[in-house]
């Protein structure tokens, strides 16, 4: 990999109470790529993600985002919402959306962080405010389009089904514009059919040239998607290297012992 | 089985309620006489009566889940309003049928009749700015009416110690309750639910208290009076002329609102809201700055409660704390889940009904209060969602987006 890194993580841990939950993990993600984590269940995945994206306070370790062409900021402590500014967008595992709003306005809602609009703006609706609205309204249709729910637009979030539900949160995740989209497990829940739809999917956004950090159970998804994949069990990171090189790792086998490691 | 299972469970029940009611409704002791007279029949009412109605709210519950829940928004919300607000022309019609009624209404009824419109009116306003902070945002908010009260004793103090006007003190009435707004904002930003309604609550109780006992300031409870009327460019009014002024008053000042509220929610910032209420983790995770934004509702919402304060001074002339008891504060909030949260049309509704009845249910004379609360625990069992459920606007996407790809 030549390609310039986008994430930097470096030495982040996190303690709730007596339990260390991240212990020192070390992760980068580059432009363009996809990377996956991976690991059995309470290994710390979701924690991870939270801690990057300012949901939880880590207590120890570095967070670094590097725009294309721009200086490398750092993440550290800022709000989540500054997080997801900086260019750091996610869907979450247990789904959450905005379940009493259309599918098009959880999109729209994607769109705030880069628009400005306010009181004044809503009230008076100049011709600013108008033509940023029509934007909204214009990218948040095509993210729609993009993830394949363009006819569901004015139906409730709620009434979606749970695979169109998955890809609802991607789309409003990819409203923000991120340079970086983390999904953790996308395809939990979904069927077979489902499954293959949101591989094509994935695909298709890391083609525009998305980097893309994945949590999946999925072997199979994960296999053919990523580029690099990162091992975690107890909070550390046990391997990290491309599909060949961790299906053949002892120590990922050990950590899945009883699981099946097939592509 | 099932209908045998219910039927124990109202036994139960209707047990359970001759227990707690017994010594009230069947033990009768008389302290002069010394005697205990035990009315073993009112037992029996109690238990028969619980009986009846816990099965029939069973039956209508049992039924109302049994009609299959929609899965496109405008059918769980179709109601008789929105089919007339839905087609242009009927929506027309009926705006301006509307108009020359709001018009007419001082006309053609008595002076008494247009005050208690008037009030009604004004507690149309107080919802929907609550409505913006409850309805919208989600944030349960039991000290509304203490922001109601900053924008009346604006108006008496000012008015009272310096002369200045209505009209003067208006904008700026609404705006120190939207600082007093940030103000109770700041320190409740990380709260939420139930925590968030006892520190309101709390927070309403405080302003009333230090009205009540700082005398040098607020006049204690014997309040301020002889505070001017609003006065139509420069002209004061009599009192039948003022009370119609007053209606008139308050009529723009409702379609203002409704126009201000309207817009707002359908707008970035109003989005921004209703993603609050709905997901507040998801929210902040979209970008959204969540300590901002509650900060926006709660003082926008205060800003209407200011401005209806200042109204309220001048309407009665007359202010003292006892005007803004937590009992305010809870029939806003009443409008607002009875009309429907986050729906304009229901809000208007519920402040309508729930102003207009009690007024009209005097006939009941004593009974009336329990009248006004059974009508609210049915409305609360029978249409939990409040009079109007809110549908979200739908855009005209197709069309934009094809715009799009044609230019
Ligand atoms: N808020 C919290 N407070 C205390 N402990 C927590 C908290 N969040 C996570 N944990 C603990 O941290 C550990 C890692 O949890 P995490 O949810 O990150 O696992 P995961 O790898 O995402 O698992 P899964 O595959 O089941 O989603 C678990 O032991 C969990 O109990
Ligand atoms: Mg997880």
């Amino acid at each position: 990999m030549t390609s310039q890194p986008i994430l930097e993580v470096s030495g982040l841990t996190m303690d709730f109470g007596g339990i260390r939950a991240l212990n020192a993990l070390d992760l980068d993600v580059a432009s363009g790529e996809i990377v996956a984590l991976i690991g059995p269940n309470g290994a710390g995945k979701t924690t991870f993600f939270n801690c990057i994206t300012g949901i939880y306070t880590p207590t120890e370790g570095n967070v670094w985002l590097t725009p294309p062409g721009g200086k490398r900021v750092s993440l550290n402590g800022l709000k989540p919402n500054k997080v997801t500014e900086r260019g750091l967008a996610r869907t979450f595992q247990n789904i959450r959306l905005f379940p009493k709003m259309t599918v098009l306005e959880n999109v729209m809602i994607g769109r705030h962080c880069r628009t400005k609009a306010f009181i004044l703006g809503a009230i008076f609706r100049d011709p600013r405010t108008r033509r940023e609205e029509q934007d909204i309204l214009e990218t948040s249709y095509a993210m729609l389009e993009k993830v394949g729910l363009g006819e569901h637009c004015d139906e409730f979030a709620e009434n979606l089904s749970y695979g169109a539900q998955r890809r609802l949160e991607i789309a409003r995740a990819l409203a923000t514009e991120p340079l970086l989209l983390l999904l953790d497990e996308p395809a939990a829940g979904m069927n077979p059919q489902e499954t293959i739809e949101l591989e094509g999917l994935i695909k298709k956004i890391s083609r525009e040239g998305q980097a893309i950090l994945l949590i999946e159970h999925d072997m199979k998804l994960v296999m053919s998607l990523s580029d690099r994949i990162f091992v975690m069990d107890y909070g550390r990171k046990i391997a990290q290297g491309t599909p060949r090189e961790i299906r053949e790792n002892p120590a990922v086998i050990k950590a899945y012992l009883g699981e099946e490691v097939d592509a | 089985m099932a209908v045998f299972q219910e039927l124990k469970k109202g036994a139960l029940i209707s047990l359970w309620f001759v227990f707690l009611t017994f010594p009230v409704m069947v033990i009768k002791v008389d302290p002069i006489a010394r005697t205990v007279t035990w009315r073993w029949m009112n037992a029996l009412y109690m238990a028969i009566g619980t009986f009846i109605i816990y099965t029939l709210v069973q039956f209508f519950i049992k039924r109302r889940g049994r009609s299959k829940p929609s899965t496109v928004q405008k059918e769980a919300g179709s109601s008789v309003i929105h089919r007339l607000l839905d087609n242009p022309r009927r929506r027309a019609m009926l705006f301006v049928a509307l108009a020359a009624a709001a018009i007419a209404f001082p006309q053609l009824l008595s002076a008494y009749q247009t005050n208690v419109m008037t009030t009604a009116l004004m507690y149309v306003v107080l919802g929907l700015g609550l409505n913006i902070v409850v309805g919208l945002a989600g944030l349960l908010d039991l000290g509304f009416v203490a922001f109601y009260a900053v924008g009346a004793y604006t108006y008496a103090l000012l008015n009272h110690h310096y002369g200045l006007g209505f009209w003067t003190i208006l904008p700026l009435g609404g705006l120190l309750a939207a600082c007093f707004g940030i103000l109770l904002g700041f320190p409740v930003l990380r709260l939420r639910g139930d925590y968030l309604a006892i520190v309101t609550l709390g927070f309403g109780e405080i302003i009333r208290l230090v009205l009540e006992n700082w005398g040098e300031f607020s006049k204690g409870p014997s309040g301020i009076s002889n505070i001017a009327r609003p006065s139509l460019f420069g002209m004061e009014l009599d009192l039948h002329g003022s009370i119609v002024f007053n209606y008139y008053l308050m009529v723009l000042f409702v379609i203002f609102t409704i126009f201000v509220v309207n817009r707002l929610q359908n707008s970035r910032l109003g989005r921004a809201w209703i993603a609050l209420r709905e997901d507040e983790i998801a929210c902040q995770a979209m970008g959204i700055d969540k300590h901002r934004t509650k900060l926006v509702a709660f003082s926008l919402g205060a800003f209407w409660a200011g401005l209806m304060g200042v109204v309220f001074a001048g309407k009665t002339t007359f202010v003292n704390p006892a005007s803004f008891t937590f009992m305010e504060s809870a029939i806003i909030l009443a409008i607002v889940v009875l009309g429907g949260m986050g729906s304009i049309v229901g809000v208007i509704l519920g402040a309508l009904i729930l102003i207009l009845m009690p007024e009209y249910l005097r006939g009941l004379s004593q009974y009336r209060m329990l009248a006004f609360g059974a009508i609210l625990v049915c409305m609360m069992i029978f249409r939990p969602q409040g009079l109007i459920a809110n549908i979200r606007r739908t855009y005209v996407y197709k069309k934009t987006h094809n715009d799009a790809q044609a230019s």
